[in-house]
């Protein structure tokens, strides 16, 4: 099946990205060539990545922040290299970032931080200046959103369960985006003077959508709330400048933006994460400790319990320096504003492309307009997991199921959807693959609108 | 490994015209249970007189395979004694939880060694199992509900 749109510009040389990621030279399911589309999950790794983490294996292994021998100074160097090139990527102070395993680790520092201050607070317990902002009273209102994944979902139901605080979200309209109006689920009904945090998505991993977080964080601050924001699917594909976003933390994966597993970061407020009490406590996250009690170190290390996971946070300094020298075909373009050039002409083409398919019904934005590069789709009389099936027979491989956003799910009462996302690597063909497998699992299952392929 | 060995014939007739398929009145026991990484649900009632199940009705929503397997289930359990179903419940589960290497045994399976096909994609063998850990669920909980507290 050959493509019948006109050509699309703005796309990156995939071909010459593509040999940068040995993954994407195999094959899959008697011979068929890969055609990964399931980055929204994870992301596949450049050589440049794997290269940095077996580097440090085989050259500088030690534990970091520990021992005076030369192999630890490499290795706390490396580590510490890796925290300054990444927070440049987002505009961040270096001390203002904090490495975790992964985002939900990140969101949970930020929301345990909430439960743990409250409960020193209740047995009369030492606490950092500052740490007033983050008790919670019975009553008090945590806001988050309909269209969240479960990381930033669950979290902040278990901070309610602790402190007698109440859950309370912002809806979805029907195009998917987020209900900023005086209705029931709208913004402005939503944001009380007794909301204390607005937890939100800076990009749905399900409908594509991109949140409008200035105007959400203004409004959030001017109740005195604090902003979380989940950057999962956001700093991989854009240029995110936390400087000038006006959130108060943000958290993102590594193994999402071609990093390793095992790495997220947090990136938080100087002043607030000075004030804010520790999350997973033990060896290099201390100041003082007393059989009688402890003081801890100042941030970012005070969140930084154990032997840190050393090799992946190189890993992900590769893969920033690796996204940092993207340029697009023509040279206008370099860095995240490069990726995010080839995904909306890639997301433009899918739309468009989808559309072209009877049975087939897209859940979010139909336009490409403050929109990311996934998409989640129903495919009439097909159950995701079955369109997903005769996909991965086809080497086609995406994501089936609620995505961790089961909320959203039953918003759009759907129980699964199929969805496809896009990254550097992908390209209009791995697209046009799709559109026929999806053609073909209609024809397998003898369902309406499908062309035999 | 194609897609015709995993969805046979016998399973997409299922899908498409499932067997017993309704919630019906009245009811032993009554179980609702869900497989978390994709959102399929179905709910599972048993009727049951003395050793003999008499009813196992169902209603859900999920993939080809787990709606299949839970029409199956209905033809080769309703009507059978409890010890019998629970012995083809175990090769049921034996077969899924063998990736592709159990033989079936198509004496005790029937039409569900169709489902030998399923057992080589790890990925959908929960799909497969849904309905029958809801069904044994259920009748284990009917069973101990009549079990008089001493034995005559």
């Amino acid at each position: 099946m050959t493509a019948v749109h006109a050509p699309v510009s703005g796309l990156l040389d995939v071909e010459r990205v593509a040999a940068d990621f040995p993954i994407l030279s195999r094959t899959v399911r008697n011979g068929n060539r890969l055609v990964y589309l399931d980055s929204g999950a994870t992301s596949q790794k450049p050589t440049a990545v794997l290269d940095a983490e077996r580097e440090f294996y085989t050259r500088h292994n030690a534990a970091v922040h520990r021992g005076a021998h030369l192999l630890a100074e490499e290795a706390t160097d490396a580590y510490e290299s890796a925290r300054e090139r990444i927070a440049a990527l987002v505009g961040a102070e270096t001390r203002e970032l904090v490495f975790t395993k992964n985002a939900t680790e990140a969101i949970n520092l930020v929301a345990y931080t909430f439960s743990n201050a409250t409960a020193k607070a209740l047995h009369g317990r030492a606490l950092p200046d500052g740490a007033e902002r983050f008790i919670l009273k019975p009553g008090d209102e945590i806001v988050v959103t309909e269209m969240e994944h479960h990381a930033n979902l669950v979290p902040w139901q278990e901070v309610c369960d602790k402190t007698g605080a109440v859950l309370r979200w912002i809806g979805v309209d029907d195009d998917g985006r987020l209900d900023l109006d005086h209705s029931e689920h709208g913004l402005e009904a939503v944001l009380t003077d007794r909301t204390r945090v607005v937890a939100l998505t800076h990009q749905s991993n399900v409908l594509g959508t991109i949140t409008p977080v200035a105007r959400i964080a203004a409004a959030a601050h001017a109740v005195g709330a604090l902003v979380v924001l989940d950057a999962c699917q956001s700093v991989p594909h854009m240029p995110v400048d936390v400087s000038t976003l006006g959130v108060d933390y943000l958290a993102f994966s590594g193994h999402k933006m071609l990093g390793p597993s095992g790495i997220g970061v947090l990136w938080g407020r100087y002043d607030l994460l000075d004030s804010m009490p520790p999350f997973l406590t033990g060896g290099s996250m201390i100041e003082v400790v007393r059989m009688e009690g402890s003081t801890f170190a100042p941030p970012p290390q005070r969140f930084e319990a154990g032997v840190p996971m050393a090799a992946q946070a190189i890993g992900l300094g590769a893969a920033v320096d690796y996204l940092a020298a993207i340029t697009s075909t023509d040279g206008s373009l370099s860095g995240l504003d490069a990726v995010a050039a080839h995904e909306h002409a890639l997301t433009a083409y899918a739309l468009e492309s989808l559309a072209d398919v009877p049975g087939v019904r897209v859940f979010g934005p139909l336009a490409t307009e403050s929109r990311g590069s996934v998409v989640s789709f129903v495919v009439d009389g097909i159950h995701a997991h079955d369109v997903g099936q005769v996909l991965d027979d086809r080497g086609v491989e995406v994501r089936v199921g609620h995505h961790c956003a089961w909320p959203l799910h039953r918003r759009f009462g759907v129980a699964a959807t199929t969805r496809a996302s896009f990254y550097i690597y992908n390209g209009t063909r791995d697209i046009d693959d799709l559109v026929a497998a999806v053609r073909h699992a209609q024809s397998f299952f003898g369902v309406t609108g499908g062309a035999a392929s | 490994m194609n897609l015709e060995s995993l969805y046979q014939e016998i399973i997409l007739d299922h899908y498409k015209h499932p067997r017993g398929r309704g919630l019906r009145d009245p009811y032993a026991v009554e179980v609702h249970h869900v497989n978390p990484t994709c959102g399929d649900e179905l709910t599972v009632r048993v009727v049951i007189d003395g050793d003999t199940v008499t009813d196992v009705s169902y209603d859900g929503q999920g993939c080809s395979i787990s709606q299949a397997s839970a029409s199956m289930l209905f033809e080769l359990l309703v009507g059978h004694s409890i010890v019998d179903d629970l012995a083809t419940t175990d090769e049921f589960v034996k077969l899924m939880q063998g990736r592709g290497q159990v033989e079936p045994d198509e004496d005790v399976l029937g039409d569900a060694v169709a489902f030998a096909g399923v057992a080589k994609y790890p990925a959908r063998v929960k799909c497969a199992l849904l309905a029958w850990m809801a069904w044994k669920d259920a009748v284990s909980q009917a069973a101990a509900s009549q079990t008089p507290e001493v034995a005559p």
